[in-house]
């Protein structure tokens, strides 16, 4: 019941918060280990690219889900139907504007980009919203019957996907300027993979603002690490959590847009079908983590990349390896969540 | 007798008794009231697919274990008889051996998934089955030297199962009880002991430890049993069924491939049956199975002359297309969890 300490640290400066560099230096470590075995640097160079693309666009889609997770305990195991969704609303923009996409112009293409990018995610958002209204909410806090029902409104979207788009592949071309690949020294790099690259850093970058920097931020933090408390000093956590699910569909949205034009080819079985990668990345990160998730990305992309094309047969299997090895060095993850 | 067969866990409603009586003689007498390929092959499936899905049932309804790599255990067991017949002669002895080295690998491998994540909460199990199975899915896939890859691998069962061989001259009530009908009471009856043997496991004091854990783990646990134990057994319990089921079904198909043994896709038929039959009770399993699998193959017909009559409205004939059948049972699932989660026997066991 002394005051003396609470009035001494009011003067003195915060304490610095430690940070946990070691899962940060866990990438450049792995890339750095693949150059003397893949051999060729440029051919290094185009993989690693490939891989940090494929972890920026695996990030974009999985941040949402991780985020939902930390703050409310929902895992929604039909989010790889935003995905899917994102990546059909690109059709409505690309098949009645395919002069736009094919122009020589790269302001046009990047309009069509940023319009399928905002119609895509004012889509999966509105339908995220009537996802957790309808599907999420009647059944908070039964872990069993919350995955069961969301897989039941990913089997249903995933039918009405194919009412509406037809059961027939789509074909996606990337818009004009995007296409082919650029040469930096001798590595050819697909200009796609670096858009890929800047838009995923530009999404890490806005949330970590909007995490760090902002008040919603800060009640998204503190929900994450202690709900109740949250409550408790008088936030509706709930009206935060509707907010961060829809935000996080609305992401998911972007990231199938961006998976549409990497992959070309549409099928409704296409956001399902990463979702594993997707799980494995939230695992990997410590599931609540924006940065771990990050992280995780990164890494299950990379690894995913280079066994690739060292040894074919053993890639698939190596992110289970990888989850693996992760697990039993840090059992929650990359960044474990105080509360979990 | 009923009662030692049963376990003493009978159907408890007059209307569900007879749904399963009537299940039950219709599959043993298929042979003989529905001639012909299709309906024999649809009644072989829901045989197999009882077992599958109340094994399923053993994790979800009373263990409350989510597991997404039932079919894993389900293709393990198809390809330890396939693989075992295809590359040896198609003698009893190659099924038996293929069958014991596959259940060896499902207990293994079942073994190793508990331990590893069933310690942490339900939904971890969930995302690390599910990627485990994926990773399975797309190995036997890829190793096509072995498995035969997507085309998978067909092969020829013993003397005694095949189409050509009569068991004896003659016909049995106008059939001919050809080697395709000695194979199907061979599932058939298998299929019945092994349900039998699932509802003797659950209704065992160990199945009441299992519920017990479903219902509040905390308090199992406080009343002194290891739940990890009890959860790793079931699990390797409900692996080991989808094994013989796997096994019943690569005799019955005489064929073994991803698209019949481990897509997602009949992961997700396994949950919906389990599901709308109702979770936590073997019958549950067998009406939902039954139920499911007579939609997979007739309600498509069905749907097809609703949408053909329907033509010319907007949308609708596109609901009602004959391939948007899982359409329909994934609303009824969704209603199923929220409504009535005990499902269809919950319902009828009520009134």
């Amino acid at each position: 019941m002394t005051t003396m300490p609470a009035a001494r640290s009011a003067t003195a400066a915060p304490p610095a918060i430690k940070r946990d560099w070691l899962p940060i230096l866990l990438v450049p470590a792995l890339a750095a280990a693949a150059l003397p075995l893949v051999g060729s640097f440029p051919g290094w160079l185009t993989l690693t690219v490939a891989g940090l693309a494929m972890g920026m666009m695996i990030f974009i889609m999985a941040s949402g889900l991780t985020l939902v997770f930390g703050l409310m305990d929902v895992l929604n195991f039909g989010h790889g139907v935003f995905i899917s969704i994102g990546a059909f609303a690109v059709t409505l923009i690309v098949l009645p504007l395919a002069t736009l996409v094919q122009a020589d112009s790269v302001l046009m293409n990047v309009a069509v980009l940023l319009l399928c990018a905002v119609v895509a995610m004012v889509l999966t958002g509105a339908l995220g919203w009537a996802f957790e209204r309808a599907i999420v909410r009647p059944v908070y806090g039964q872990h069993l019957k919350q995955i069961l029902v969301t897989m039941g409104g990913m089997i249903v979207a995933e039918q009405l996907i194919h009412v509406l788009w037809g059961a027939d592949p789509i074909s996606v071309p990337p818009p004009e300027a995007f296409r082919g690949s650029v040469l930096i020294g001798e590595a050819a790099i697909e200009r796609y993979r670096i858009l890929a690259v800047a838009v995923g850093l530009a999404v890490f970058a806005a949330m970590l603002l909007v995490l760090n920097r902002t008040k919603i931020g800060l009640l998204i933090r503190a929900g994450v690490e202690n709900g109740e408390m949250v409550e408790a000093l008088g936030y509706r956590i709930r009206r935060l959590f509707v907010g961060v699910f829809v935000a996080g569909s609305a992401l998911a949205g972007l990231g199938g847009v961006m998976w549409a034009f990497y992959r070309q080819t549409l099928t409704p079985g296409m956001g399902m079908e990463v979702m594993v990668l997707i799980f494995i990345v939230i695992i990997v990160g410590g599931l609540g983590s924006v940065g771990g998730c990050f992280l995780g990305s990164l890494l299950v992309a990379l690894v995913a990349n280079y066994t690739g094309f060292l040894a074919p047969k053993v890639a698939l299997g190596s992110n289970i390896l990888l989850m693996v090895l992760i697990l039993m060095w840090r059992p929650q993850g990359l960044y474990p969540v105080a509360k979990r | 007798m009923l009662t030692q067969l049963l376990s003493g866990d009978f159907p408890r409603s007059r209307a569900l008794t007879a749904i399963l009586i009537a299940i039950f003689v219709l599959l043993a007498l298929a042979p003989f009231l529905f001639p012909g390929t299709k309906p024999l092959n649809v009644a072989a499936k829901i045989c197999y697919f009882i077992v599958l899905v109340a094994s399923y049932d053993l994790l979800l309804g009373y263990t409350g274990i989510v597991s997404f790599a039932h079919t894993m255990f389900f293709g393990i067991g198809g390809y330890g008889v396939g693989l075992a017949l295809y590359n040896w002669d198609a003698s009893w002895l190659a099924v038996l051996a293929g069958l014991v080295v596959a259940l060896a690998v499902s207990i293994v491998l079942s073994l190793v998934i508990g331990l590893v994540s069933l310690r942490v909460r339900t939904i971890f199990f969930a995302m690390i089955t599910l990627a485990v199975a994926s990773a399975f899915a797309i190995l036997a896939s890829q190793l096509s030297s072995l498995t035969g890859g997507e085309d998978g691998r067909s092969f020829s069962v013993p003397t005694l199962l095949r189409p050509s061989f009569r068991l004896f001259e003659g016909e049995v009530l106008g059939v001919a009880f050809t080697g395709r009908i000695v194979v199907y009471y061979l599932v058939f009856f298998l299929s019945l002991a092994l349900f039998l043997t699932m509802i003797r496991i659950v209704n065992s004091p160990f199945g009441r430890v299992l519920q017990a854990i479903r219902e509040n783990t905390f308090r199992a646990e406080a009343i002194g049993y290891r739940t990890v134990v009890y959860r790793t057994i079931a699990n390797c319990l409900g692996a080991g069924m989808a094994t013989m089921a796997g096994a019943l079904m690569a005799l019955w198909l005489r064929y073994i491939g991803p698209d019949t043994s481990l897509s997602f896709a009949i992961m997700i038929d396994i949950l919906l049956m389990v599901v709308i039959g109702g979770m936590g009770t073997m019958y549950g399993a067998a009406i939902g199975a039954t139920i499911f699998i007579l939609a997979q193959n007739y309600l498509q017909s069905l749907m097809g002359l609703a949408s053909k009559s329907l033509e010319g409205l907007p949308l609708l004939p596109k609901l009602l297309h004959p391939d948007r059948w899982l359409l329909w049972l994934g609303v009824l699932f969704i209603l199923s969890v929220y409504f009535f989660p005990t499902g269809i026997v919950g319902k009828l066991r009520r009134k």
